[in-house]
């Protein structure tokens, strides 16, 4: 009707969003270009830079898990995530600097290859985080979640950034962490080899490993190896077991799953240890690649692994994997080709414009199961 | 109609005999310096945080971004003063000044010819927003550059203490202009997200703008503003008076937008948008004007909070501090003006003042260990807010009858279905 009496080029600007396209082609292009120009220039750089920025998305996955399980089954975006991220580095750097438990394995059995006992001890650790991070959140989500439950979903939301602040400012007092950068010292030796076209090896002290070659470490290796094997884990329990089936009941409708014998608040605090738990593995992974703890360390972390879970479709686990690569790649890369004190701003603008394109995130809509 | 005048007259008295009395006492010197700087601080929270309470309370938008724009506000402002005090020119003044009307102008044209298209998606919208933003924000540069030796002249020509005063006033309502105007260009493509997402996007925004002022030196080419090591010089001429005048005039101006037919369109869409929409409310339109007006109080509040401690640090506007004004509207009671304002001022006196003349010696700390915990009680005990819907006669007077169920409850949830 009134389409016909328009100007034809106005027409056509409307219908086929012409200038909305136009708009990201530009940005996109832009982005390739720098991308494709840092690529060619200098290949080993551009994957050495790829390499660190899986490191950190892997990291970034862990945490990101944690968020999307939440907000998932309870919608509530649970800002003191990133502190118990915080917490758990912490619980490791003192299990290890001041228990020495990355040792009990060598210091039972002192026969043990120095690998296998280091490596029993670094699982070690990551567990005893683990498991303190999750009767942390578990104790948490009692006292402070559970009361406000059926409270407006703000009070709920409130209340996470006043358990936030509660972490990080009680950690920062003199008895408990300080509010200083501490040293983390590392469960086990740290090798690095090196591999290109100038071959692979390890990478001796004092010896330049040959030009042209990208280098990593176990550290790499750890992380990714844990953080593949806790998603697989967790894919297992939300698929294949019971409280999984109840997770994934409770957070597609609480009444009705309160009606077939599910015990939801159990189902909730469970999911809120599980995301602990693996977060706490985060915080320890984090230390070990940083080498640094610190009372504000849960921050930046925590949201840019919350960014992830929102970019990968919040409430998906296969999505929050993703959104964290993602984060990983865009703050190495941008860090290394950008600009380094940019990499925040550039993680966010992402997020905006994927928001923009699609608004439930990458695997949102694809996946209808939400735990 | 006779309570309604007899309101208004009450309420005008007792605003400005509060105002007497604080002043008396300052004058007097009952109330330190200490104090008076902790009572601008919660006048100017408070502009801050109705603009916020119009934004979520009243139009049921959970917004992250105050911070954001309270920021562009406060270094905007402070970039005038700045510049008139410390460098004696009026550069800033009028490139901001241009900037600030070109844009504007830009803005309603190209809103007049997308309203023209109608259908046009919202990222084509955004362009051409952007384009002629971009178009007029250049020739204001151009332009302001000329005027400023001229208008550099003129006012100096005025005695030093009004030429000053006029500046600082131009420069706090520049704030809140240019926060407005960023608030419209940012607000118009992600009004499209759900309400969570929205908060997100809004919270990517504080975030955007702290790292951008961190920057601001090296990255912007503000050199004056001095990045990360936080801009100094900043003349203090924030008086009690002024922030009181601002803060009185946002409770005015949002009481009487919310008496008219804007605030009964406003205040439909946070009770239920599908409803709102079939009325005939253009959803859009009026959440993107709240938003806008939100944040313009956002600005002005930044203006003033850049003149009261003559110190700016991106740190203030930082992710943790962005979630201060999210804290008072829902301890005022959300959708509660009176309780917003009775919220920033007791936040202020408890957090900044008493919790740090009762905490013993060397426990300083303590203070933000305390707070939460204050917060959790407060959320336990009573998740509606300490005012929930209450209002002074004045404000209840002409607000939209609100719902007589949990409004806070009635804003959150219908989403949660989807």
């Amino acid at each position: 009707m009134e389409l016909k009496k328009r100007n034809p080029i106005v027409n056509w600007i409307i219908k086929s969003k012409v200038l909305g396209i136009l708009f990201f082609v530009v940005i996109g292009a832009l982005s390739v270009y720098k991308l494709g120009q840092a690529l060619l220039d200098n290949p080993p750089l551009f994957l050495q830079q790829v390499v660190n920025g899986l490191q950190l998305g892997f990291v970034y996955a862990l945490i990101a898990l944690g968020y999307t399980m939440i907000y998932g089954i309870v919608r509530l975006i649970n800002f003191a995530h990133g502190d118990v991220f915080m917490v758990g580095a912490f619980t490791s750097f003192y299990a290890i600097s001041r228990f020495n438990l990355h040792l009990w394995f060598v210091s039972l059995f002192p026969g043990v290859p120095l690998f296998a006992g280091q490596l029993i001890g670094t699982i070690t650790v990551i567990m005893f985080s683990m498991v303190i991070c999750a009767l942390l959140a578990f104790t948490i989500e009692r006292i402070a979640y559970k009361p406000l439950r059926n409270a407006p979903r703000i009070s709920a939301l409130i209340t996470a950034i006043g358990i936030s602040f509660f972490l990080e400012y009680f950690s920062a007092l003199k008895f408990v962490f300080t509010s200083n950068y501490i040293t983390y010292k590392r469960p086990f030796e740290v090798r690095t080899w090196f591999a290109g076209p100038g071959g692979f090896g390890i990478i001796e002290t004092g010896i330049a490993p040959p030009k042209g070659s990208i280098i990593f470490s176990n550290i790499f290796i750890i992380i990714v190896i844990t953080s593949i094997f806790l998603l697989f884990l967790l894919q297992y329990i939300v698929r294949r077991t019971k409280i999984g089936k109840a997770m994934r009941t409770v957070a597609y409708d609480k009444p009705t799953a309160r009606l077939m014998g599910i015990n939801v608040d159990a189902v909730i605090s469970i999911t809120f240890a599980l995301g602990a738990a693996l977060a706490g593995a985060a915080g320890v992974l984090y230390s070990i690649a940083f080498s640094q703890v610190f009372f504000f360390m849960g921050i930046t972390p925590g949201l840019k692994a919350f960014v992830a879970a929102v970019l990968g479709g919040i409430g998906s686990i296969p999505g929050a994997f993703i959104g964290a690569l993602i984060m990983g790649q865009a703050e190495t890369l941008s860090a290394a080709y950008i600009s380094t004190p940019m990499r925040d701003a550039i993680a966010f603008s992402i997020l905006i414009i994927v928001l923009l394109v699609r608004p439930k995130g990458i695997m949102g809509e694809i996946t209808s199961e939400k735990v | 109609m006779k309570r309604f005048k007899s309101s208004t007259l009450l309420f005008v008295l007792s605003a400005v005999a509060v105002f007497a009395v604080i002043q008396i006492l300052m004058s007097l010197g009952i109330l330190n310096s200490f104090w008076n700087t902790i009572l601008r601080l919660a006048g100017v929270m408070a502009i801050v945080s109705l603009g916020l309470n119009l934004i979520y309370g009243f139009n049921g938008q959970f917004s992250l971004g105050q911070f954001g724009f309270y920021a562009i506000g406060a270094y905007t402002a402070a970039d005038i003063t700045y510049r008139w005090t410390q460098l004696h020119n009026a550069l800033g003044l009028t490139i901001i000044l241009a900037v600030g009307l070109l844009v504007g102008v830009a803005i309603l044209l190209v809103s007049r010819v997308v309203n023209k298209m109608h259908g046009l998606d919202t990222l084509s919208a955004f362009a051409m927003y952007l384009a002629g933003v971009l178009v007029a924000a250049f020739v204001a540069v151009r332009l302001g550059t000329l005027a400023a030796t001229p208008v550099t002249a003129l006012l100096a020509s005025l005695p030093q203490n009004i030429a000053l005063t006029i500046v600082f006033l131009i420069a706090v309502l520049l704030g809140g202009l240019i926060a407005a105007e960023v608030s419209f260009l940012f607000g118009l493509p992600i009004f499209t997200l759900g309400s969570d997402y929205f908060g997100i996007a809004t919270l990517g925004f504080t975030i955007i703008i702290k790292v951008l002022l961190d920057n601001s030196d090296t990255m912007l080419g503000f050199e004056e503003m001095k990045g990360a090591r936080g801009m100094i010089g900043i003349p203090k001429i924030t008086t009690w008076f002024w922030v009181f005048f601002f803060l009185f005039f946002t409770i005015v101006v949002i009481r009487n937008l919310l008496n008219s037919s804007y605030g009964r369109a406003i205040v439909s869409i946070r009770e239920d948008e599908t409803a709102a929409t079939s009325m005939g409310i253009n959803v859009a339109y009026y959440k993107n004007i709240t938003f806008v007006i939100g944040s313009l109080f956002a600005g002005l509040a930044g203006g003033l909070y850049a003149h009261i401690n003559g110190f700016l640090h991106p740190n203030t506007f930082s992710f943790i501090k962005s979630f201060d004004p999210l804290i008072i509207v829902v301890f005022g009671g959300l959708g509660s003006i009176t309780g917003t304002v009775a919220a920033s001022f007791g936040w202020a006196l408890v957090l900044e003042g008493v919790l740090r003349l009762i905490l013993p010696e060397g426990f300083e700390t303590w203070r933000f260990v305390v707070y939460p915990v204050l917060l959790l009680v407060m959320m336990l005990l009573k998740p509606q807010g300490l005012f929930g819907s209450f209002e002074i006669p004045f404000i209840r007077a002409v607000i939209p009858s609100l719902k007589k169920k949990d409004q806070a409850a009635e804003i959150t949830s219908p989403k949660e279905a989807a």
